[in-house]
């Protein structure tokens, strides 16, 4: 999985890009307003309506809503953008999501010494680790034995799945309900009066702590060395062996740390005090796939993921309020494939607006 | 020996639709496009082939009907796979990027279609397919019980479509600009091969053979279908990988997980596995520890193709 067309779009400067996915979104909404008009057109205006106004619908709580449900696959779409700088795809971002959820939540039943406000932060350190974990061993593969990251993580998707299901079972089961025990009240994360601010129960600072999570990465990936180093591995391997970067270590560091992040997005989760349990089924998080949505709808660049996880949140927010008529909220899946789609044709994009913006300058030129 | 007629049974029903599937994926891959839209294509094959399956099962039933469904699932992942082929060929999208809005597309859509006409989203159909013993093969001691028992058609299509992808893929004209075309497209253009052509040709083969995948992934081992084929595209990939993007070893690969995975799922079944004090979990990750270990030793000299991924573009010849 070479990313030529990859450099090319993270070469695009900001408004460019900005631009082609505004397109995308465009185009991607108008392709699903298409769809509800084939299915039921008396009610398809109405539906459309439902999903643009996403969480706006419902107030604050709406918006509330909308943030609870930003927080985690803004944490999987930057685990998957940060690797996809240095040229890595991380597909594994669901097994690692699943594992710092498992960690966060055992330690969040087990551990009670432990008092108060340090109760949910240890929790959710040990989310990242869990998630490190599950990340350090795709990179050590790749950077040592040459496996192929993609098929590597594939694998650890499932192995941490079924690991987590067998941890379930015999620490942490609630046999009735065949989930795991509710966590302790001092590690869940606390929720600093947004709970009030926006009236809605799941809201929590798990927010802010992913905002701050996409001003760290953004500032590691643009402001310091190992960043730059990590973006050198991403756009030629050789050349920056060739400038005496270490590639095999950034290799195994990107790896680690985008398996944090993918973990600590599974502790804040199910630390949400949200009603949330660890179900013991053969599934995998759906939220780590999604995170690969939010980093290509976002092209890999932090600030674009938060707006991309905010905005998939949105619609899938108004999908909830979709089934108020006779539609099925999987059509805002299928919007968000065609936008991702879409998205695909930056390259296509980006030669129109060169081409409108040169046809401006030239008439310019001729007044 | 029942035991061994039993898991060599079992072991058909997961290898053949990775092996089906890895074969796909290796014709898109071999000609340069990277194909991680394989799960999304057997979901759509899958659906619209079990849903021909579920409306024409009053009128036919048992083999015929069984074989023009796996016409229509070839035809449908075709079709869909086009999207994935106008992306990466003609606007040089990222290969990536449109391989995981299929992905995304296909369990959306059928979820969406099946609710919408029909309330639920579970498809039921019901299984006229099954043979219990092919007349006289069935008979001929050891061979007989292992292939020609308590089986399905699918089988002896799936084993075909390795035989004819061999061949095709290393000894006609169209395998040999295939390969070229993965390989160094610039040559093969000097030389009058059409690049765009033979990729289109490429990815429309692995759709076809994904579609027919979904297929014959559900029939022999459920009733209804539920908008998924549990990860075997991702899992068919990994075959693809693990085979070296080579026929011969891509079919090894396919039979080591279908055995891997066999000893997970029918364990119970096999009274000395049964005995160990083992948790069930263990079995079911067998299958991935043991790929990724076996991964680890044999990934050192990687034979991909060069040319996968990189989007071809004449003007830079």
């Amino acid at each position: 999985m070479k990313s030529k067309a990859k450099l090319n779009i993270t070469n695009l400067n900001w408004g460019v890009s900005f631009l082609s996915a505004v397109m995308a979104i465009a185009i991607g909404l108008l392709f699903g307003l298409v769809i509800l008009l084939i299915s039921n057109a008396s009610e398809a205006l109405s539906g459309f309506a439902a999903i643009v106004q996403g969480g706006f619908a419902d107030g604050a709580k709406g918006i509330g809503d909308v943030l609870y449900n930003a927080t985690p696959i803004i944490m999987t779409g930057l685990s998957v953008g940060f690797a996809f700088k240095t040229g890595l795809f991380n597909i594994g971002s669901s097994g690692q999501f699943t594992m710092g959820a498992f960690a966060a939540v055992y330690v969040g039943i087990k551990w009670t010494f432990l008092s108060g406000s340090s109760h949910w932060i240890v929790a959710l350190l040990a989310a990242c680790i869990a998630g490190a974990l599950w990340g350090l061993l795709p990179g050590i593969l790749k950077a040592v034995a040459n496996v192929h990251e993609v098929i590597s993580s594939i694998m650890m998707n499932y192995i941490g799945m079924y690991f987590v299901n067998m941890l379930i079972v015999s620490n942490i089961h609630d046999k009735i309900k065949n989930q795991s025990l509710p966590v302790s009240k001092t590690a869940i994360i606390p929720k600093a009066g947004l709970d009030k601010v926006f009236g809605s129960q799941n809201i929590n600072i798990g927010i802010l702590i992913a905002v701050l999570m996409v001003v760290i990465i953004y500032f590691l990936i643009n402001k310091t060395t190992f960043g730059y180093e990590l973006k050198a591995c991403g756009y030629s391997k050789d050349a920056s062996k060739y400038a005496g970067i270490n590639a095999k270590r950034n290799i195994i560091l990107s790896m680690v740390i985008a398996g944090a992040l993918s973990g600590l997005g599974g502790g804040l989760l199910y630390l949400a005090g949200s009603g949330k349990y660890l179900q013991v089924v053969d599934i995998l998080a759906p939220q780590g796939f999604n995170g690969i949505s939010v980093a290509l709808l976002g092209m890999s660049n932090p600030i674009g993921i938060l707006f991309a996880g905010l905005f998939i949140a949105h619609i899938t927010v108004g999908g909830v309020n979709l089934q108020l008529y006779s539609f099925a909220p999987e059509v805002i899946d299928i919007i968000i494939a065609a936008i991702i789609y879409c998205g695909a044709f930056a390259l296509l994009f980006k030669n129109i607006i060169f081409k409108f913006s040169k046809r401006k300058e030239k008439e310019g030129e001729g007044i | 020996m029942n035991t061994i007629y039993f898991i060599s049974q079992q072991t058909m029903f997961f290898a053949i639709p990775l092996l089906i599937v890895a074969l796909g994926g290796m014709f898109s891959e071999r000609s340069g496009i990277v194909n991680i839209a394989l799960e999304g294509i057997m979901v759509m094959g899958a659906f619209i082939s079990i849903s021909f399956i579920s409306i024409f099962q009053d009128l036919l039933s048992g083999q015929i009907l069984l074989i023009l469904a796996i016409l229509v699932a070839g035809l449908s992942g075709a079709i869909f796979s086009l999207l994935h082929a106008f992306a990466s060929i003609n606007m040089k999208a990222d290969q990536t990027i449109s391989g995981t809005a299929l992905n995304m597309f296909a369990p959306a859509f059928a979820i969406f279609v099946a609710r919408m006409v029909q309330g639920v989203q579970q498809i039921q159909f019901s299984d006229t397919f099954h043979i219990a013993k092919v007349p006289i093969l069935g008979d001929i001691p050891l061979i007989g019980p292992i292939l020609f028992q308590n089986c399905y058609i699918t089988t002896f299509i799936g084993i075909a479509i390795a035989i004819i992808s061999e061949v095709v893929i290393n000894h006609t004209k169209f395998g040999l600009r295939l390969r070229a075309c993965g390989e160094f497209p610039q040559a093969a253009d000097s030389v009058g091969i059409n690049v765009y052509k033979i990729r289109y040709a490429g990815v429309i083969i692995s759709g076809a053979l994904a579609g027919i995948g979904g297929l014959v992934f559900v029939v022999p081992t459920s009733t209804n279908f539920n908008a998924t084929v549990a990860g075997y595209g991702f899992l068919a990939l990994a075959v693809l990988i693990f085979g070296q993007w080579r026929t011969k070893k891509i079919f090894v690969a396919a039979f080591f997980f279908g055995i891997m995975k066999t000893f997970a799922s029918a364990y119970s079944g096999i009274s000395f596995l049964k005995g160990l004090p083992i948790s069930n979990e263990v079995y079911k990750m067998i299958p991935y520890i043991a790929t990724l270990i076996v991964l680890a030793f044999f990934s050192k000299s990687s034979q991909a193709p060069r040319a996968e991924g990189i989007p071809y573009d004449k003007g830079s010849r």
